[in-house]
């Protein structure tokens, strides 16, 4: 069972403010059943756009329900303009922490209240339409707003930092190159791009050299156990380019092999700054 | 008052038997001989591991001579799987199910890393394998058929008498992890050919740390830990005397009690099957319930996640497990459910309920009281399915 403070515990097990609100000014939700959590937030506002009231509704696990009840807690009698300020960040460090693996628990309930906001201050169909072009991780409907709020607010670096905060891109990585450039434009100065950083440059040609036989010794084997393959198509300076075949190339967890697995091969055997990208055959 | 517990989670562990502790307890201070050694000490308790892999042998229906002690489960797969394949080096193919246990089916991905193709047989729905599937892979290449006898998650027992026969005319090797199976549902292995064998001492009361391997014999088997002679050179390793004799014990045991395990604690698991599945607001059972262990029943309740589910479970007393993700340590979730293609809707609900010969009916109430509140709490918070709850709770 995960590590849980005190707190989360204490919010888990006697959640505030659970429950329907039929008559709420505002509702929001996020997540999806599909993914292990999802949550409803609705709320009350007075004239003056004071959140009066707040209730929940939350399929998940524990941090999930705890950061949910702790969300209602934070914005109960703050105005809205000041609710809007609250980070996911101060939802997990209200509950004195969260495990890693957990985030994005606290991530759903900051993007439930964002939906709530939105909705009450009516976000028309032409605008809500423009969202939709916003949203870069189509399989968690992640918008690009979203990605950078959170990488932001957490000092994310890393496309697999995100998917734990966000789940952005834990799906069939199309979006990589779109979360890539989101964290580049953040933070430039971390692009691995001064050769200071890397003690030996290894050519191209060598470089593609090393990732075949990581592919061949290390990950080839694996995918070949559940049908799969993997074939490189480019490496453009850290940028690793590869296809997916076979069963591998319709699994919906393929991303999280390549992300998980076979990226942290390559990085071990080859260069710890390379990425690894996906391109369908 | 003291709150109730109740042990729910007899696949994962189980208690150590008052009487196999009992059995232990003079080879610590008393008999601590090192049984390879010539004199007295060692001598008397070399007899005692005799009578220990005779009770064990008995279990299984096998002579003495095909029992290997191991320090694990995990430990007797990998030896068998390893000690098989060096024996028949010139076979590159191995055949197993998409559903085995880690200590199995990680051996199989490293196999295949390193020169051996392997096929993963898939099961349906109810978690059953297709015997014609294995049929279609098996081949003159095959060297070895790893299959489990009933699985951890579910307890659905694999047909591995008619799979062990089609191992064999290929002339494949065949081996059953029956770490879930042993115990619970009677093994005979005078009946059925099975070359190799594993099973796992704190599955069946005996400790942590002690597992046993049968080797048929005339397998070819090569020796995977060496050094000295132990167990006729099959295992290197001074013996884990008190632990072997405790595994002896219990082995024991669950032979004398294997009719109550396909009785009074199958009528438990039914009673807790059948309480849940018709009060439940939404549950339904995860495998094929006529083939299935007597002691395990998989459920999942909708719209409600597991490790919730278990928190709960456990601030009342109770231990069970969960397949959701967000219980098995990963993202990801149960690759036993998925493999059997449960909607995700109910793989995150999942929760496995493992009873023993202790669990007392009283518990299975207290279980079903318990897990029936905790749904309806949970699903009190849940934003799905509120039109399905009683009236009055919505």
């Amino acid at each position: 069972m995960w590590d849980y403070t005190d707190k989360v515990k204490e919010h888990f097990m006697n959640p505030r403010n659970v429950g329907d609100m039929p008559d709420a000014d505002a509702v929001g939700e996020a997540g999806s059943l599909a993914c292990g959590d999802q949550m409803k937030l609705m709320l009350k506002i007075d004239a003056k756009g004071m959140i009066t009231d707040a209730k929940f509704q939350t399929f998940g696990c524990g941090s999930a329900v705890a950061s949910a009840s702790a969300l209602t807690e934070m914005i109960i009698g703050k105005p809205l303009d000041e609710a809007a300020t609250i980070t996911n960040r101060d939802i997990a460090d209200f509950l004195g922490g969260l495990p890693a693996e957990k985030m994005h628990c606290s991530v759903m309930g900051h993007e439930a209240l964002e939906a709530a906001i939105q909705n009450y201050r009516g976000v028309s169909a032409e605008e809500a339409a423009e969202g939709k072009k916003q949203i870069v991780c189509e399989c968690f409907g992640v918008t690009a707003d979203e990605i950078e709020r959170v990488a932001r607010d957490n000092a994310l670096r890393k496309i697999e930092d995100v998917t734990n905060y966000t789940k952005a891109g834990g799906g069939c990585r199309q979006c990589h190159d779109r979360i890539q450039e989101i964290l580049d434009r953040l933070a430039p100065s971390d692009e691995p791009a001064a050769p200071t950083s890397a003690p030996v440059k290894l050519t191209n040609i060598q470089k593609m050299k090393l990732i075949e036989q990581t592919f061949e010794k290390e990950i080839r084997p694996m995918l070949k156990a559940d049908g799969g393959d993997i074939e490189l198509i480019d490496v453009e300076g850290d940028r690793v380019v590869v296809s997916l075949r076979g069963m591998c190339s319709s699994c919906a967890s393929s991303s999280f092999t390549l992300k998980k697995y076979i990226e942290p091969k390559l990085r071990e055997f080859v260069s710890p700054d390379l990425y690894i990208e996906e391109v369908k055959p | 008052m003291s709150m109730r517990e109740v042990y729910a989670d007899n696949n994962a562990t189980t208690m150590t038997a008052p009487e196999v502790f009992e059995s232990m307890q003079p080879f610590f201070c008393d008999l601590y001989g090192n049984p390879s050694s010539m004199h007295q000490f060692g001598g008397q308790v070399k007899k005692h591991i005799d009578r220990a892999r005779e009770q064990v042998a008995a279990l299984l229906g096998a002579h003495s001579a095909e029992i290997i002690f191991t320090s694990c489960g995990t430990e007797s797969d990998n030896a068998a799987i390893r000690g098989v394949l060096a024996a028949t080096p010139e076979r590159k193919h191995i055949i197993t199910s998409r559903v085995e246990h880690p200590a199995v089916k990680s051996v199989f991905q490293y196999l295949g890393h390193n020169g051996y193709r392997v096929s993963e047989l898939s099961v349906d729905r109810q978690g059953k394998i297709d015997l014609d599937e294995l049929r279609e892979v098996l081949s003159d290449a095959t060297a070895l058929v790893s299959l489990m006898w009933a699985n951890n998650e579910t307890g659905v027992i694999f047909p591995v008498e008619q799979a062990c026969e089609m191992a064999h005319a290929v002339g494949a090797a065949f081996h059953c992890d029956a770490v879930q199976a042993a115990g619970k549902i009677p093994i005979d292995l005078e009946r059925i050919p099975i070359d190799l064998l594993s099973i796992s001492g704190h599955k069946l009361h005996a400790p942590k740390g002690i597992g046993g391997l049968y080797v048929r014999k005339g397998t070819h088997f090569t020796a995977y830990l060496m050094g000295g002679h132990q167990e006729g050179g099959r295992r290197a390793g001074t013996e884990n005397v008190a632990s072997i004799v405790g595994l002896g014990r219990a082995c024991e045991l669950a032979r004398e009690g294997i009719e109550a395990e396909n009785t009074a604690v199958r009528q438990l698991r039914d009673r807790l099957e059948g309480g849940l599945l018709e009060r439940a607001i939404d549950a339904s059972v995860n495998g094929d319930t006529v083939n299935r262990l007597p002691n395990t029943t998989n459920i999942s309740f909708k719209y409600i996640e597991g490790e919730s589910i278990l928190i709960l479970l456990s601030e009342a007393g109770i231990a069970a497990s969960s397949g959701s993700a967000c219980t098995s340590g990963s993202l990801e979730p149960s690759h036993v459910l998925r493999a059997m293609g449960v909607p995700f809707t109910r793989v995150h609900g999942s929760v496995r309920f493992s009873l023993s010969r202790y669990t007392t009916e009283q518990d299975v109430d207290y279980i079903i009281e318990t897990m029936l509140r905790v749904e309806r709490r949970l699903r009190e918070i849940s934003p799905f399915g509120r039109d399905e709850l009683p009236p009055g709770d919505r």
